[in-house]
C-alpha cells in the first residue's frame, strides 16, 4: 500500500543515492568493466593504445585438445623401444613448434599424458597454468565444500546440548575465523615444515614408522596441506550457522520423537535434517563461494608452487593482473571465475529445489 | 540400580567434556604455538617446533623479539593505518548503507525496487572476481585534494576505504531488520511532521542497536583482516595495513621470534575485542544465516 505520507521520490532518491551510487560505482562497474576489458588487450600501463581483440583471451586460455602420438618406428617395421621395453614416441613439441600439418596444436603444450594401447593420448593447451589453476580450484572446491560442511554440522551437533561452559567451547572453536587467514597461513606453514610439529607428531604415533616428509613442498601433498588448513580455519563460521539452524528446530518435535521413543539416529534423519534444509543450501552455498575465492593460503604457503600444484583462479588473476600488469588476461580469468561460480549456485539451487 | 545409573551419566558427562576439550585443543594450539614462540630466541624457536616445547614458555624467555620487530619496522605506523581505514570504514558503511535500507523500507520512490535489486544481484559476486578491474578503475579516478585535481588513488588511504564502505550484505541486513520495526511508528512520526531526516536519526537509529552492532563486527573482521586488496593497490610503506606490512619480515633474513612477535602484536586486539564482545560476534555470524 503506497500511502501519500510516506511517497518521496526526493527524499528516497537522497537516502539512497549515496550507498547505492558507491556500489555502483565499485561493484557493478568493475563487474561489466571486466567483460569489457576481457575483450581488450588492456595493459595496467602501455604505451600503445587499448585494442579490441575479440575473443582471442578466451582461445588462449581456454585452447585444449588431446594429441594422440603413435610410437616411433624403426625401418622393419617396428616399435621402438627403450631399457625397459616402453615404447618410444616422438617429442611433443615436434607437433606444437611450427609444423604446418599440424597448425590446430601450434604453440601449445602438455598438461598430462594417457595411454590407449600403444599410443600415447597427450592433452595439449595453449596455457597450461591456467588449466592447472581450474583444476586446482575445482579439487579443492569438491574437498572442502562436504567436509567442511559435515564437520561443522558435526561441531553444531555436539554444541547444542545444554552442558555446563559450553559456551566458552563454542567461543574457542570459533577463534580461528576472527584471526586473518595470513597469520593462520604462517603459523601453519611451521606445522608442515620437514622438522615441524605434523611431522613429529606423526612420527611419535607411529613409533617411529613414519617419516617426516615436507607437506607444502610436495606436489602431491601441498593442495591437501592447504584444503586441511583451510577448513580448520573456517569450520567455527559455519558451525555457528548451522547452530543457529538447529535453533530454530521447534523443541516439541524433539519431545514428541523421544516419547515415540525415536533413536539418537531416527531423531537426527527424522527431525533435524529436514529441519536444516535451508541452513544446509546456505552453508553449501556460501563455503562454495568462499572456497572458488581460494587466494591468500595459496600466496602465503606457497606461492601457487611447487610446479603449479596449489596455483588457483584468483592466485592468477592476481599473479597476471597485478605481476605482471597484464589486466585483459586477468580479466578473462575473473569473467570465466564468475561465470564458474554462478552455474555452480544455479545447479545446487536447481538441485535442491522444493519438490 | 540408581546408583549404576548415576555413574553411568558420570561417565558420560566426564567423556562429553574430554571429547570437547580435545577439539578444543585442535583449533587454540597454533594460536597458543605464536604467542609463546615470541618470547623465544629464533634457535630456540625453531628448535622447540619438534617436541610439546613449542607450546610452552620455557628456555631463554624475553621479550626481546618485541623490541627487535618495533625497531626493524615502523609497527605504530602499521598498527595505525589499519585502524584507521578500519573505523573509517566501518563507521560510514553504518551510516550509508542504513540509510540507503532505511530509504528502501520505509519511503515509496520511482526506481526503488529495481535499485535494490541490483544490491541484492551484487551478492553473488565475490571481490576476487572484480579486483582487478577495480584495480584499473581507482588507477585512473580523479580526486580533488588540498593540491588541486589529481587523477589515481592508488597509494592512499582512500583507496583502502571508499571502495568498501557500500556493500550489498550490509544493506541487506539493514533492510531485513528495518522490515521487522512497526510501521506505524513511521507513520505516526510523519503525522507529527517530522522530517525524513529526524525520522532517520531520531526515531529508527535508536532502535537499531542489534543491528549496528552486526554490521560493525562483520565489517571489522573483513577491514581489519583486508590482504589482497591493500596487496595490489598500496605499495608506500606510509599507507600499509598490518598484514601487507607482514612484508618487512620477510625481506634479507627472517627473523622468525620477530614475525610471531609481529603477529600476535596485531592478533591479539582482535582476540581479546572477539573474547569480550564474543556472544554479539557469534550472533552476528548467526544472523548472516538465519535470514538469508
Amino acid at each position: 500500500m503506497a500511502s501519500k505520507l510516506t511517497t518521496s521520490n526526493r527524499a528516497g532518491w537522497g537516502f539512497a543515492l549515496p550507498g547505492f551510487g558507491l556500489i555502483t560505482l565499485f561493484i557493478v562497474v568493475p563487474f561489466f568493466f571486466a567483460f569489457f576489458l576481457s575483450l581488450t588487450n588492456q595493459r595496467l600501463i602501455s604505451p600503445n593504445p587499448t585494442e579490441f581483440v575479440g575473443l582471442d583471451n578466451y582461445s588462449n586460455l581456454l585452447s585444449i585438445r588431446v594429441l594422440s602420438i603413435e610410437p616411433v618406428v624403426n625401418d622393419a617395421g617396428d616399435i621402438v623401444r627403450d631399457a625397459d621395453g616402453n615404447p618410444e614416441y616422438p617429442r611433443v613439441r615436434d607437433f606444437t613448434r611450427n609444423n604446418p600439418d599440424y597448425p590446430q596444436y601450434d604453440g601449445m603444450r602438455e598438461w598430462f599424458r594417457w595411454h590407449s594401447g600403444e599410443t600415447a593420448k597427450v592433452v595439449v593447451a595453449t596455457d597450461v597454468v591456467f588449466w592447472k589453476s581450474l583444476r586446482n580450484t575445482l579439487m579443492f572446491v569438491l574437498v572442502v565444500a562436504p567436509v567442511q560442511g559435515t564437520l561443522a554440522l558435526g561441531l553444531a551437533l555436539l554444541i547444542n546440548q545444554r552442558l555446563r561452559g559450553i559456551n566458552i567451547y563454542r567461543a574457542i572453536y570459533f577463534m580461528p575465523v576472527v584471526v586473518s587467514i595470513v597469520v593462520v597461513s604462517l603459523l601453519w606453514r611451521f606445522l608442515y615444515a620437514e622438522e615441524g610439529l605434523l611431522n613429529n607428531i606423526l612420527g611419535a604415533l607411529s613409533f617411529g614408522m613414519f617419516e617426516g616428509r615436507d607437506w607444502l613442498g610436495d606436489p602431491d601433498t601441498a593442495l591437501g596441506a592447504i584444503e586441511a588448513m583451510s577448513i580448520w580455519q573456517a569450520v567455527g563460521f559455519h558451525m555457528v550457522i548451522w547452530l543457529s539452524g538447529l535453533q530454530t528446530i521447534s523443541p516439541t518435535l524433539y519431545e514428541a520423537s523421544s516419547i515415540e521413543g525415536a533413536s539418537k539416529w531416527q531423531t537426527f534423519r527424522y527431525v533435524t535434517w529436514p529441519g536444516l534444509r535451508n541452513t544446509a543450501i546456505l552453508v553449501l552455498i556460501v563455503i562454495t563461494m568462499q572456497a572458488f575465492a581460494l587466494f591468500a593460503q595459496v600466496d602465503i604457503m606457497t606461492s601457487g608452487g611447487p610446479l603449479d600444484s596449489t596455483t588457483t583462479v584468483v592466485h592468477q588473476t592476481v599473479v597476471r593482473g597485478y605481476g605482471k600488469q597484464d589486466i585483459s588476461g586477468a580479466s578473462t580469468i575473473s569473467v570465466i571465475l564468475f561465470l564458474l561460480v554462478l552455474s555452480i549456485s544455479l545447479i545446487q539451487r536447481y538441485l535442491t529445489r522444493e519438490k | 540400580m540408581a546408583a549404576v545409573n548415576a555413574d553411568n551419566h558420570g561417565l558420560r558427562l566426564v567423556t562429553r567434556y574430554v571429547v570437547l576439550t580435545l577439539i578444543a585443543i585442535i583449533f587454540i594450539f597454533p594460536l597458543i604455538f605464536m604467542m609463546v614462540s615470541s618470547l623465544k630466541p629464533d634457535l630456540q624457536l625453531l628448535r622447540d617446533t619438534s617436541s610439546v616445547r613449542a607450546f610452552l614458555p620455557v628456555g631463554d624467555i624475553s621479550l626481546n623479539n618485541y623490541t627487535a620487530a618495533f625497531s626493524r619496522a615502523p609497527v605504530g605506523l602499521f598498527v595505525f593505518n589499519s585502524v584507521l581505514v578500519t573505523g573509517a570504514t566501518v563507521v560510514l558503511s553504518l551510516f550509508l548503507c542504513s540509510m540507503a535500507a532505511f530509504s528502501f523500507v520505509f519511503l515509496n520512490w520511482q526506481g526503488r525496487d529495481l535499485l535494490l535489486s541490483v544490491i541484492i544481484a551484487t551478492l553473488i559476486v565475490p571481490f576476487e572476481t572484480i579486483a582487478i578491474p577495480l584495480l584499473l578503475l581507482v588507477s585512473k579516478l580523479p580526486w580533488i585534494g588540498f593540491d588541486g585535481l589529481s587523477f589515481g588513488w592508488l597509494n592512499s588511504y582512500r583507496v583502502q576505504i571508499i571502495p568498501w564502505i557500500a556493500d550489498g550484505l550490509t544493506v541487506f541486513l539493514f533492510v531485513q531488520f528495518f522490515k521487522d520495526l512497526p510501521r506505524e511508528l513511521i507513520e505516526a512520526s510523519r503525522v507529527e511532521g517530522a522530517t525524513w531526516w529526524q525520522i532517520y536519526r531520531r526515531v529508527v537509529m535508536p532502535l537499531s542497536g542489534p543491528v549496528l552492532a552486526t554490521a560493525a563486527i562483520l565489517k571489522f573482521l573483513v577491514m581489519y583482516n583486508q590482504y589482497l586488496w591493500p596487496l595490489i593497490v598500496v605499495q608506500e610503506e606510509t599507507y600499509r595495513p598490518v598484514l601487507v606490512g607482514l612484508q618487512y619480515f620477510f625481506q634479507l633474513n627472517t627473523a622468525w621470534g620477530e614475525i610471531m612477535a609481529y603477529l600476535t602484536v596485531i592478533t591479539l586486539p582482535v582476540l581479546a575485542f572477539y573474547l569480550v564482545l564474543q556472544r554479539a560476534f557469534i550472533a552476528s555470524i548467526a544472523s548472516t544465516g538465519v535470514k538469508g
